[in-house]
């Protein structure tokens, strides 16, 4: 049997994906869940790793957007062009987003007057000085970048369901982590 | 006017401590005096590994220190613990409740000099009785005098261990959250000091 033409991600790609969707998910739930907490040594702790979640995030999107500009992703399912275009531009917001969700939280925290010092060990520059109305003028800017994200990322995984249960055109398996019927 | 008895005991009581506190604290000069307004006492903790800096905002010294005479030095500090701004309103409620400060028992942190070292170069050596919160620890701090115009500028550093003085009990013992080192920092003005 010979292999199909290279219509895979590379193994960087996929690992990035895949990792990146599951610390944007959880980091968006417990952003959710902790910022309703009281005052405890609990809360303190969620704050503290859902910051170091956050700058990870950052970090690796950093990797990954170098990765796309260097590499050229395998070609597109056949489509309408309202949907390539649809698709080009949510891929787009989605790399924005990457970026601005942390960077906005990163900047609150700074406002707040919590400097960011990442697993406990590295201090990272202040993003803003610490001022109290900035920090509320930011904190919501941060919350509606993340729902932004997760809503263009819902409508990526609806997108990619519907290419595989209702066109049934395998594009999805461009970014699956496990190659199968392949040797 | 006649007081009664009882009352003029008591005035005269606390004049007679007046007295001997200032003949205590006045070898052969009048006592230093604290200049309020350039004068501070911060500490940081960390939380974490995320510094947070928070201040008494009041407090209150007795300084009787000759430089030619540092073992007779005598010096006293009293903070207000209900007066600390750590930044949050959120966390400073929370300080003044039993498992931090407690302040509604413990309302006062105090220093006690037991003795004064001189270094050199303006340097010294201040031991003496730290009180928090109903324990009491001795501590070393040294303190680095600067003197100009009329005013003599104290700068000193010391860690406190929380847990010696049970700040941050139940849950928040736990030092991986927030540190048991806190650094003390402060700067005393005061005026009325003989040239080092």
């Amino acid at each position: 049997m010979s292999h199909p033409p290279i219509n895979r991600y590379t193994s960087t790609a996929i690992v990035l994906h895949w990792a990146l969707a599951l610390a944007i998910l959880s980091s968006f739930g417990l952003g959710l869940y902790m910022a309703d907490l009281p005052f405890s040594l609990q809360r303190v702790k969620l704050y503290n790793w859902h910051k170091w979640a956050g700058v990870t995030i950052l970090a690796l999107s950093a990797v990954r957007l170098l990765w796309r500009l260097t590499h050229r992703p395998p070609p597109d399912a056949a489509m309408p062009s309202w949907q390539a275009t649809a698709s080009r531009l949510a891929h787009r917001a989605l790399y924005v987003l990457f970026f601005a969700v942390p960077i906005a939280g990163w900047a609150y925290s700074s406002a707040a007057g919590f400097p960011i010092v990442w697993f406990g060990v590295l201090p990272l520059p202040d993003l803003l000085p610490a001022d109290k109305a900035l920090a509320e003028a930011v904190k919501p800017l941060h919350e509606i970048l993340a729902w932004a994200l997760v809503v263009v990322a819902a409508v990526h995984v609806v997108a990619a369901l519907k290419h595989q249960f209702i066109d049934r055109d395998g594009l999805i398996a461009r970014m699956l982590p496990l190659r199968r019927s392949e040797q | 006017m006649t007081l009664p008895l009882a009352r003029r005991s008591i005035l005269s009581c606390i004049s007679l401590t007046a007295l001997l506190t200032l003949a205590a604290w006045a070898p052969g000069a009048s006592a230093q005096q604290v200049v309020a307004a350039q004068s501070d006492i911060s500490f940081t903790t960390r939380q974490m590994g995320v510094p947070v800096d928070g201040k008494f905002r009041k407090f209150e010294a007795q300084v009787a220190f000759d430089p030619k005479q540092p073992a007779a030095a005598k010096i006293a500090f009293t903070i207000d613990l209900a007066t600390t701004s750590i930044g949050t309103a959120e966390t400073e409620a929370e300080l003044v409740k039993p498992d931090w400060f407690n302040t509604p028992k413990f309302p006062k942190a105090t220093f006690t000099s037991t003795g004064v070292k001189a270094l050199g170069g303006g340097r010294f050596e201040i031991a003496g009785n730290l009180g928090i919160k109903g324990a009491t620890q001795p501590v070393t701090v040294p303190v680095t005098l600067t003197q100009s115009g009329g005013t003599t500028t104290a700068n000193g550093a010391f860690t406190v261990k929380r847990l010696d003085f049970r700040i941050g009990d139940g849950e928040w013992k736990d030092v991986s959250v927030v540190a048991n080192e806190v650094q003390v920092k402060f700067k005393l003005a005061l005026t009325g000091v003989g040239p080092l």
